[in-house]
C-alpha cells in the first residue's frame, strides 16, 4: 500500500494495530496518549475488535491479560503514572508468557510531573518495572512511520517469543503529525499457533492454564531459568538500531527515540563544521545493542549519551564502554526537549576538554 | 410402603474427617470410624444397613468422595454373564 | 471412582444398584487442598457438575482469584487463567470481549471480589458483561491467616480485629450483592449457601440459571453469592461453623434472590 497518510503517532500506532489484527483494545485516558484510545473507540469494533474503555489502567492491563491468554492479539495503551499502576499485571503477563503489545507515551515525571515529553520512563520500561525477575522487549521509534512500523514488529515478537512488548514512545511523538504510509500485512501469514497453551476451552480432555504461580520452590527456579534463556535468545538475534556517519567518527551521540531526532540534527551541524560526530540509535532498548556499543569504544574517543531524562540509557553505555574511553551526557528533564544546539555546543565543549594521553586504552 | 434401599461407598483415603455428612444423614447411617486414614484424619463409615440412598451426605461432602446407589427401580434382573475359558473356545453362558 | 473402602456393612445387592450420586468427571481425580469442612470444595463440585450438565468443558474459561481458592484450577479440568488480586472480572472481561462464543466465569472470595477488587466488580457488573460471578463470601481472609475481611460481621474476631469487629474503627460489613443489584448491568443477582443438601441443592439450581443465562446471551452479569464457611479461620468445628452460618450470619445476609431477570 503506497499510500501516504499525514496522522498524527498515537492515530498512526492505533491504526497499525487493527491493520496488524488487533482483537481487543484496552484503555484509559491520559494526556498524551488520548488519541489512541479515541481513535480505536470510533474504528475498532466495526473493523473486527473489540473496544472497552477501562475504569482504570489496572483494569486494562488485566483485560490484555484475558484477552492475550485467549490467544488473541491484545494492546493496551498509557502514559507514565498509568503505566506504573500496571506493573503488577505486568509481571504477571511476563511470567505466564502472554504475548501482547504495551504502550506507554511517556510523560515527564516523577509523580504526576507534567504532560509535556520525556524519557524518565527509561528504566522501568527495560529494568523490569514490576516485581520479580523479568524483561520486557521495548522498542523505541522515533517518527511516526515508526511508531506505526513498530507495532506489527511488536505484535509478531510477542508472539513468537510469548512476550510482552512495550513501544516506549514520548508525548511529541505520540502528538506530532507526519506522513506515514502502511504496509501490506497479512495477517494469516503472521499468525502463530497458539492451540497449546491459549485458554480457549477444554476440548482434548487436559485443560490448560496460564498461571504466574509457582509454590514449589524448584518449579519457581524452573520458570525463571526458562524465562532467562528466553531473554538471552532475544538479546542474541532481535537487537536492532540506527548509525549515523560512524564509520569515520571520533565522537558519537548514542540517542534513542525522540533525542535521536534531536541529536541527528545536530551531527548534520557538527559535519558541516567538519567535526567527525556520529550518532547510534537503538531501537529496540532491550535487547540492548551491548556489541555496537562495544565495538564503537574502540573506535572512537568519545561518546555522548543524549536523554530526556537524568541519565538513565547512559548507565546500559557506560556498563558496555566499561571505561575504555570517557562518556558524557547530556539530559534535559521536566518535559523539555534538548535543541540541536545545545548539544552542538556540549559536543564543542567535549572535543576542547579532550585530551588523548589521558585516555588509557585498557 | 417399603424403604428404597441405597448404599453408598467413600473413598476414605480422601476423607477429612469433617463429619458434615454424619449430621446429615437422616438415617443415621454414617458414623467416623475410630480408626485413621493414610491423611491422618478419622473418616467417615457406614454403619447402619438402613441406607435410602438419598444422597444427602454426596451433596454436602466437600471432598466428592462418597458414590451413591440405589436398587434399581426396574425389578427385571440384569442379564449377568459369565464366561467361562475353555482350552480351545470361550463359551458364553447366560445365567439367571 | 475407586471401589468401596467400606470397614463398615457392605452391600449384598450392590448389582441390582444404580449409580445415583458420583463425582462429576469435570472435577479431577485429586486431593483438595481445602480445609476439612471448607464449602470451597462443595462449589467447586457444583461448578464442575454444571459445567458436565450442560456440556460446556470445551468452551468454558474460568478465573482463579488469588486466596484460598486461588488453585481452583488444580482440582477443576476445565480452561483457566489465574488473576491478580481483586481483578479477576477484568480478565473475565478481556476473554468474553474478544471471544464471545466462549463461556466466562470468575471465582472469586470476599477479599478479592469485595475488598481490593471492588472496582474491578462494580464496573464489570455496570458494563453489562455476560459473565457468570461466583463469590465465596465466609467473611475472613482464610489464606492469609484469618484477618479481617469487607464482610466480616460486626463483633466478630479475627486477627486483626483481635477484641471483635468494632465499626466504629473498621467500618461495616460490606454487602455487596445488594450494591450490585441496583445496577442495571446485572441481570441475575442470588445468595445461598452450602450448609446442607438442600441448600447445596439450591446453589447447583442457581448455577445453573447463572450459566444458561450466559449461554442464552442475556445481557448483564449473572451473580451467584454463596455464603459459606471458614472452620479453620473461624476456629470452629465444620459443623459448628455451618451452624454459626445459620444462627448468625443468615440475619446480615439473608438467602435468596436479590434480583431476577425481567420476563422478557
Amino acid at each position: 500500500m503506497s499510500q501516504k497518510h499525514l496522522m498524527k503517532g498515537n492515530e498512526a500506532l492505533a491504526e497499525a494495530a487493527i491493520r496488524a489484527g488487533m482483537k481487543g483494545y484496552f484503555g484509559y485516558p491520559i494526556t498524551p496518549q488520548s488519541e489512541l484510545l479515541e481513535y480505536l473507540s470510533v474504528h475498532l469494533n466495526n473493523r473486527g475488535g473489540s473496544f472497552v474503555q477501562a475504569e482504570s489502567e489496572i483494569a486494562a492491563i488485566n483485560m490484555v491479560y484475558g484477552a492475550a491468554g485467549i490467544g488473541e492479539r491484545a494492546m493496551t495503551s498509557t502514559s507514565s503514572p498509568g503505566f506504573s499502576l500496571m506493573q503488577e499485571c505486568i509481571s504477571y503477563i511476563a511470567c505466564a508468557e502472554l504475548p501482547c503489545l504495551l504502550v506507554n507515551i511517556v510523560r515527564g515525571g516523577p509523580g504526576l510531573g507534567t504532560i509535556q515529553p520525556s524519557q524518565g520512563d527509561y528504566f522501568q520500561a527495560v529494568k523490569g518495572g514490576g516485581h520479580g525477575d523479568y524483561k520486557l522487549i521495548v522498542l523505541a521509534p522515533n517518527s511516526v512511520q515508526e511508531m506505526a512500523d513498530f507495532v506489527y514488529l511488536g505484535f509478531d515478537l510477542a508472539d513468537k517469543y510469548r512476550n510482552p512488548v512495550l513501544i516506549l514512545s514520548d508525548g511529541a511523538l505520540g502528538q506530532m503529525m507526519e506522513a506515514v504510509k502502511f504496509p501490506d500485512y497479512d495477517i494469516e501469514a503472521h499468525k502463530v499457533d497458539k492451540s497449546e497453551w491459549a485458554t480457549t476451552g477444554n476440548a482434548t480432555g487436559t485443560h490448560k492454564v496460564i498461571t504466574s504461580l509457582y509454590i514449589k520452590t524448584e518449579k519457581m527456579e524452573e520458570v525463571n531459568l526458562k524465562l532467562q534463556a528466553k531473554y538471552r535468545e532475544i538479546q542474541e538475534k532481535e537487537v536492532r538500531y540506527e548509525t549515523v556517519e560512524t564509520e569515520d567518527a571520533d565522537l558519537v551521540i548514542v540517542a534513542f527515540g525522540l533525542s535521536a531526532r534531536v541529536a541527528h540534527k545536530a551531527v548534520d551541524i557538527c559535519r558541516e563544521q567538519g567535526m567527525k560526530v556520529g550518532l547510534l540509535r537503538p531501537k529496540t532498548l532491550f535487547p540492548f545493542p551491548k556489541d555496537q556499543i562495544k565495538s564503537l569504544a574502540e573506535q572512537v574517543d568519545q561518546m555522548l549519551v543524549v536523554e530526556m531524562n537524568a541519565g538513565q540509557m547512559l548507565e546500559d553505555v557506560q556498563l558496555n564502554v566499561s571505561g575504555k574511553i570517557p562518556v558524557e551526557f547530556y539530559g534535559r528533564m521536566g518535559g523539555l526537549i534538548p535543541t540541536p544546539d545545545e548539544i552542538v555546543n556540549k559536543i564543542k565543549s567535549m572535543y576542547e576538554q579532550y585530551n588523548p594521553m589521558e585516555v588509557t586504552h585498557v | 410402603m417399603a424403604k428404597i434401599k441405597g448404599h453408598i461407598s467413600i473413598n476414605i483415603d480422601n476423607c477429612k474427617g469433617c463429619e458434615l455428612c454424619i449430621v446429615e444423614c437422616p438415617q443415621d447411617s454414617l458414623k467416623m470410624s475410630e480408626h485413621i486414614n493414610t491423611q491422618g484424619y478419622h473418616y467417615a463409615v457406614l454403619v447402619q444397613d438402613n441406607c435410602t440412598g438419598c444422597t444427602n451426605c454426596a451433596l454436602v461432602c466437600p471432598e466428592a468422595i462418597i458414590t451413591v446407589y440405589r436398587e434399581s427401580k426396574n425389578k427385571t434382573k440384569k442379564e449377568r454373564v459369565a464366561v467361562i475359558t475353555n482350552v480351545t473356545e470361550n463359551i458364553t453362558v447366560n445365567v439367571s | 471412582m475407586s471401589d468401596t473402602f467400606n470397614e463398615g456393612i457392605t452391600c449384598e445387592f450392590l448389582d441390582d444398584c444404580d449409580i445415583v450420586w458420583d463425582r462429576p468427571d469435570s472435577l479431577l481425580d485429586t486431593r483438595l487442598h481445602y480445609c476439612p469442612g471448607c464449602g470451597h470444595s462443595v462449589v467447586h463440585r457444583l461448578l464442575m457438575e454444571v459445567v458436565d450438565e450442560l456440556g460446556i468443558r470445551d468452551r468454558t474459561i474460568g478465573i482463579a482469584p488469588v486466596g484460598c481458592s486461588v488453585f481452583a484450577y488444580n482440582y477443576l479440568n476445565i480452561d483457566m487463567q489465574q488473576a491478580a488480586h481483586g481483578r479477576a472480572t477484568a480478565v473475565a472481561t478481556g476473554i468474553k470481549r474478544v471471544r464471545p462464543d466462549r463461556i466466562v466465569f470468575t471465582y472469586q472470595g470476599d477479599g478479592d471480589l469485595a475488598a481490593i477488587g471492588t472496582g474491578e466488580t462494580i464496573h464489570t457488573v455496570n458494563r453489562g458483561e455476560n459473565i457468570v460471578i461466583i463469590f465465596i463470601n465466609n467473611g475472613i481472609y482464610g489464606m492469609t491467616g484469618g484477618q479481617m475481611a469487607p464482610t466480616t460481621l460486626p463483633g466478630v474476631k479475627t486477627s486483626t480485629t483481635t477484641s471483635g469487629r468494632d465499626v466504629s474503627i473498621h467500618g461495616h460489613p460490606l454487602k455487596i450483592a445488594e450494591m450490585l443489584a441496583l445496577l442495571p448491568g446485572a441481570y441475575y443477582v442470588t445468595r445461598t449457601s452450602v450448609i446442607s443438601a438442600n441448600h447445596v441443592r439450591k446453589t447447583k439450581k442457581a448455577l445453573l440459571k447463572a450459566f444458561k443465562y450466559q449461554m442464552e446471551g442475556k445481557g448483564g452479569v449473572s451473580f451467584v453469592e454463596v455464603v459459606s464457611n471458614c472452620p479453620a479461620g473461624w476456629k470452629m468445628t465444620p459443623v459448628d461453623s455451618n451452624k454459626w452460618l445459620e444462627t448468625n450470619v443468615f440475619d446480615n445476609f439473608p438467602l435468596g434472590d436479590i434480583k431476577l431477570p425481567v420476563k422478557d
